[in-house]
C-alpha cells in the first residue's frame, strides 16, 4: 500500500527525489488505495490538513503512472509548507489538481451513467438489480457511498473491470477483483427507449454539446445511445418550417 | 382505443419538453441508511443522459394530461391545437418515477399538467403525486412541481411540503408578449403567486417569535421560463424582466427557451427557426450577472438595438467597449475586475488571488491553471508580459467560437 510505504519513508525522513516509485503492472493491486489515508503521516512529527488528505485520496485513485510519486511529493512538501494547497500555480499542485479534477469527472460520470436492470429473484423479498459499467479510474471506494445513500430499498451490484460494489441488506461491500460483463434483460427499458425519443426536441440539434456532456466512450454501455442515429434520420425528415 | 402506457408516455413527455429547466440540485440533502424508502439528492444535481438537442435528461418531465381548457398560442397542448390527448394517472406516475429512478435514468419527478376542468382541481392532482410519492413510498429524490397560477393558497402550501421546487413560467418577457400570446393568462396573477411562494420560502427559513419553525417550503426555491423569439422583445426587454425577477422575486433559475415551431402551430406565430445562438447569448448574459458580479443593463447598455451581438460572447464585447478599463495587471486587481478579463472564470479567479499572496504571478502561473493565453494576453498585464495595444474587435473575434449563422426565413 502506497500509505504503508509513504509512512516509513516519512518516518525516516526520505525526500521524494531520493524515491522512485514502480507499479509492476498496470492493475498492481498491491497499490490499490481501498482504504484511508488519514494517518499516513503519524508519527512524522507534523499534521497534514484535511483538504491534503483528500487531495492525496483523489489522486491516488488516478490511473497515472506518476500519481504515486506526485503523492508523495505533495505529502513530503506540505507537511513543511503547510499552505502549499493555497498554491494552485505550483507544479506539483497544478498537476495534482488536474488529476483531481479528471477523478471528480470520473464520479461524476459514474453518478450519472450506472444503469441499472432489473434482475428476476423468485423467492426472495427485495428487488435485484445489476449494473455493468467502466469507469477510468479507480473510484469505486469514493462512489459507494453515493450508490448506498440512494438505492436502499433495493439489493443491486455494479460489475466493473476495476472492481464491484454490492450491496444486500446486511451491507455495502466494495472489492478490487476484476469483474466480467454480466447482462440480463429489463422490459422497464423500453419505456425509458420511449421517454429518451419523445423529450427529444427535433427542430433543435446540438450535437456538439450532447457529445462534450455524454462522452463516446460511454455510450456502447447506455441503453438509449443507440438510438440516436435513427432519431437525427427523423428530425431531418421532420418539416417544422414550411 | 386504447392507448398503451408506452403510447401515453409518449405523447406527454413529448408535450412536456418545451419547458427547458431541467435543475435537480440546490436543494437540501438528503440520504437515507436506514435500509427504508428510496432515493437521495445531491447539492448539484445530476445529469443522466443527455438528447441530441443538446438539453440534458435530469428529471422525467412529464404532463400529467396534456388535454387544456386555455388556448396559448406557443403551447401545443392549447385548446384549438390538434394534437393527440392523453392522460396519466397518480399511480402511474408515482409507479414510473420509482421505477426510472430505481434504474439510475433520473434524478426524481419534474411534473406540470395542462389545465383541465380548474386551477384548483389540477393544482390537486399533481400535489397527490408528490404526497404519495414523498408519504406512501418514502421518496427522497429530488421533485419540481409546476404550480398553476390561481390555485389556492392551501394547495401552495401542501406543493411546497413535498416539493423541492415549484415553477410558474412567466413565458413571454413583456405583458403585451402575453396578453397577445396567452390570453387568459394575467401578467400580475403570474407574479402574485411567485410573490407569494417567496414569502412563504422565506417564512420557512426564519424562526417565529414563538421559537416554532415554519413547514418546510420548497428548499430548492423556484424558477420560471420565458420564451425567446416568438414576440417583439428585445434581449433588453428580457434581461430586463430578468432582474426583476431574480432581484424582486428572489428566483434561482430563470430559463430561456428559443422559441421553437411546434407541430400544428398557431397562425399567430411568426415562422422562424429556433433562434439558438440567442438563446445561447441571453444564457451567457445570465451567466455573467449569477456569477461574474456583471448587471444586466451593463450588458445591453451599448447596444443600439437592445439586442446581444450574436457574433461575440457579452464578456468580449463589454471588454471591448471599455477598454480604457484594460489591460489589467493580475497581480493587483480586486476580484470584480479579474472577473471582467475575458477567458478567465470564477474558480481561475480563486485560484489566482489565492496563490498571488504566495508568489508574483507571471505567464506560465497562468499556464498551469490552464487559463488559454490566447485568449487573455490582450487583457492583462504581468511582470513577463504587456500587450503593446488592446486589439481591436475584428482580431478578436478569431479568438472565440466562430458564429454560426441565424437565418429567419422569411
Ligand atoms: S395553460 Fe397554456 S401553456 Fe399551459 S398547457 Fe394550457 S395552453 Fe399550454
Amino acid at each position: 500500500m502506497w500509505r504503508d510505504h509513504a509512512r516509513r519513508l516519512l518516518k525516516h525522513g526520505v525526500p521524494p527525489e531520493r524515491v522512485e516509485w514502480r507499479v509492476r503492472s498496470a492493475q498492481d493491486d498491491l497499490f490499490a488505495e481501498g482504504e484511508a489515508v488519514a494517518d499516513v503521516a503519524a508519527g512524522a512529527g507534523g499534521t497534514v490538513r484535511r483538504d491534503c488528505l483528500g487531495l492525496l485520496r483523489r489522486i491516488l485513485c488516478h490511473t497515472s503512472e506518476d500519481r504515486f510519486a506526485l503523492a508523495y511529493r505533495v505529502l513530503w512538501r506540505s507537511l513543511r509548507q503547510p499552505d502549499l494547497l493555497r498554491v494552485a500555480t505550483d507544479p506539483d499542485i497544478a498537476a495534482a489538481g488536474y488529476l483531481a479534477r479528471q477523478i471528480r469527472r470520473d464520479v461524476h460520470d459514474m453518478k450519472s451513467y450506472v444503469r441499472f436492470r432489473e434482475k428476476r429473484s423468485p423467492g426472495s423479498n427485495m428487488r435485484h438489480f445489476l449494473a455493468w459499467y467502466e469507469p477510468e479510474h479507480h473510484i469505486l471506494e469514493l462512489v459507494a457511498p453515493f450508490f448506498s445513500g440512494r438505492f436502499t430499498d433495493m439489493n443491486w451490484l455494479i460489475l466493473t473491470p476495476k472492481g464491484s460494489i454490492a450491496q444486500d441488506d446486511a451491507a455495502c461491500v466494495v472489492t478490487r477483483e476484476v469483474c466480467v460483463r454480466e447482462t440480463v434483460e429489463d422490459e422497464t427499458e423500453q419505456l425509458w427507449h420511449t421517454y429518451y425519443r419523445s423529450v427529444f426536441n427535433p427542430a433543435r440539434i446540438k450535437l456538439k454539446a450532447m457529445r462534450s456532456e455524454m462522452p463516446r466512450r460511454l455510450w456502447k454501455n447506455l441503453p438509449e445511445t443507440d438510438l440516436i442515429p435513427e432519431m437525427l434520420v427523423a428530425a431531418q425528415r421532420r418539416d417544422f418550417v414550411p | 382505443m386504447k392507448r398503451t402506457f408506452s403510447e401515453r408516455l409518449a405523447i406527454l413527455s413529448d408535450a412536456a419538453k418545451y419547458d427547458a429547466s431541467c435543475a435537480s440540485g440546490g436543494t437540501e440533502k438528503r440520504g437515507g441508511k436506514d435500509g427504508k424508502g428510496l432515493g437521495s439528492t445531491e447539492r448539484s444535481g445530476i445529469c443522466h443522459a443527455f438528447t441530441p438537442d443538446g438539453r440534458c435528461v435530469s428529471l422525467l418531465k412529464i404532463l400529467m394530461t396534456n388535454f387544456c381548457i386555455y388556448d396559448c398560442a406557443y403551447c401545443i397542448n392549447r385548446i384549438s391545437s390538434g394534437t393527440e390527448r392523453a392522460r396519466f394517472s397518480v399511480e402511474d406516475i408515482v409507479w414510473l418515477t420509482l421505477e426510472f429512478y430505481r434504474r439510475n435514468y433520473i434524478e426524481g419527478l419534474f411534473l406540470s399538467s395542462g389545465i383541465i376542468r380548474s386551477s384548483d382541481y389540477t393544482m390537486e392532482e399533481l400535489v397527490r403525486v408528490a404526497r404519495v410519492l414523498r408519504l406512501e413510498h418514502g421518496f427522497r429524490g429530488y421533485i419540481h412541481l409546476k404550480t398553476i397560477p390561481d390555485a389556492s393558497p392551501e394547495l401552495l402550501a401542501e406543493a411546497g411540503l413535498y416539493a423541492d421546487r415549484l415553477s410558474i413560467n412567466v413565458e413571454m418577457p413583456t405583458e403585451q408578449g402575453l396578453s397577445q400570446y396567452a390570453p387568459e393568462k394575467s401578467a400580475a396573477g403570474i407574479r402574485g403567486a411567485m410573490g407569494h411562494i417567496r414569502q412563504r420560502m422565506e417564512a420557512a427559513t426564519e424562526k417565529a417569535p414563538s421559537g416554532r419553525k415554519a413547514p418546510r417550503f420548497a428548499p430548492g426555491g423556484q424558477s420560471t421560463q420565458m420564451i425567446v423569439g416568438a414576440d417583439a422583445a428585445t434581449d433588453h426587454d428580457i434581461l430586463s424582466s430578468s432582474s426583476t425577477l431574480y432581484t424582486g422575486y428572489r428566483l434561482r433559475r430563470v430559463y430561456y427557451s428559443a422559441f421553437s415551431p411546434i407541430p400544428d402551430a398557431s397562425a399567430k406565430l411568426p415562422l422562424i427557426r429556433p433562434p439558438l445562438l440567442r438563446e445561447h447569448r441571453l444564457y451567457q448574459a445570465d451567466w455573467l450577472f449569477r456569477f461574474y458580479g456583471f448587471d444586466f443593463q451593463e450588458l445591453t447598455a451599448g447596444r443600439p438595438d437592445g439586442m446581444l451581438d450574436l457574433g461575440m460572447d457579452p464578456k468580449l464585447v463589454w471588454a471591448l467597449d471599455h477598454r480604457a478599463m484594460f489591460p489589467v495587471d493580475v497581480n493587483r486587481a480586486e476580484r470584480e475586475m479579474l472577473l471582467r478579463i475575458p477567458g478567465i472564470g470564477p474558480r481561475s479567479v480563486g485560484a489566482l488571488l489565492s496563490a498571488r499572496k504566495h508568489r508574483t504571478l507571471r505567464l506560465e502561473d497562468l499556464e498551469r491553471l490552464r487559463i488559454s493565453l490566447r485568449k487573455v494576453r490582450p487583457f492583462i498585464t504581468t511582470p513577463d508580459w504587456r500587450p503593446v495595444r488592446l486589439t481591436d474587435r475584428v482580431d478578436l473575434k478569431a479568438l472565440f467560437a466562430p458564429p454560426p449563422a441565424q437565418l429567419s426565413l422569411l
